[in-house]
């Protein structure tokens, strides 16, 4: 069975399903014996998730004006 | 006269083709700057850019992905500019667990939901700046893949590198991104000690 270290390594390629799944069976093989990992796989989803829900950072109408007039410029 | 549907009508002016982007540009180019007025120097950039190379374009109809693909560009060439890379949280030890910190250091000894409370701590803008600490590419990577749900190849494909590159990218990333998360939190004191619930 592969070791800890090896198994965290691998919960990130896990989550986004780029294992092999040769590594993708030994990594679920760990997980159902060991609960330190298990707690690490929730820590993972939650911290992608975290990145996942950042709101998006609208532009001021200043902003959005200085920019529509830039583009209006490049076009004359 | 053919009248073509809406969803694949081809602007007749750059100025068109751009304007209901603006502000989707402005949000990603935010994400890898984390600074307001760059990010508005960092889109008009990539508009100029976008301008000199608009025949390239192969699907006016749907533009995003390309001038998304400009953005990071100019992004990534700013950073290279004008940031140096030793401000990066450093790497040096990969074997670093944000799991492990936390239960090791207990910034919350009350809490029952440890490692969701430290999380809580990051509001978007608490976020963003923690991320500013990342390698560009890392960060790049970890937005496109995570922010905006880009795959693996599709990340290559815009970064102009292989796969395997983005993978490994993903994986420095996410190692970099709990050092930076933890580091951040420390030097802007979010860690009071105290129990949050």
């Amino acid at each position: 069975m592969i070791a800890c270290r090896e198994a965290v390594e691998r919960l990130w390629g896990y989550l986004d399903r780029n294992l092999e799944r040769r590594q993708e069976e030994e990594l679920e093989q760990h997980l159902g014996l060991c609960r330190h990992c298990c707690g690490e796989l929730e820590f993972s989803k939650q911290v992608r998730a975290k990145l996942a829900s950042s709101g998006e950072t609208g532009l001021s109408s200043t902003g959005r004006e200085r920019l529509e007039e830039f583009v209006r410029r490049l076009g004359e | 006269m053919t009248v073509q549907p809406a969803a694949t009508r081809v602007p007749d002016s750059f100025a068109t083709l751009v304007a209901p982007h603006l502000d989707y540009l402005y949000a990603f180019a935010y994400k890898l700057c984390g600074e307001r007025t760059a990010a508005e120097d960092i889109v008009q950039d990539a508009l100029v850019r976008a301008f000199r190379a608009r025949d390239s374009l192969r699907n006016p109809a749907q533009p995003r992905h390309w001038l998304t693909k400009v953005v990071l560009s100019a992004a990534l060439d700013r950073e290279r500019h004008e940031r140096p890379h030793d401000q990066d949280v450093p790497l040096e030890d990969e074997r670093f667990s944000l799991f492990d910190t936390l239960v090791e250091e207990d910034p919350f000894p009350y809490s029952d939901r440890l490692h969701l409370d430290f999380l809580d701590l990051f509001d978007d803008d608490n976020l963003t700046a923690a991320i500013q600490r990342m390698n560009p590419s890392y960060r790049a990577t970890l937005v496109l893949a995570y922010v905006y749900g880009y795959k693996a190849r599709e990340i290559a494909e815009l970064m102009g590198t292989t796969t395997g590159t983005v993978l490994a990218r993903l994986h420095r990333g996410r190692k970099q991104l709990e050092r930076a998360l933890w580091e951040y939190a420390k030097q802007r004191g979010l860690l009071k000690g105290e129990s949050r619930r």
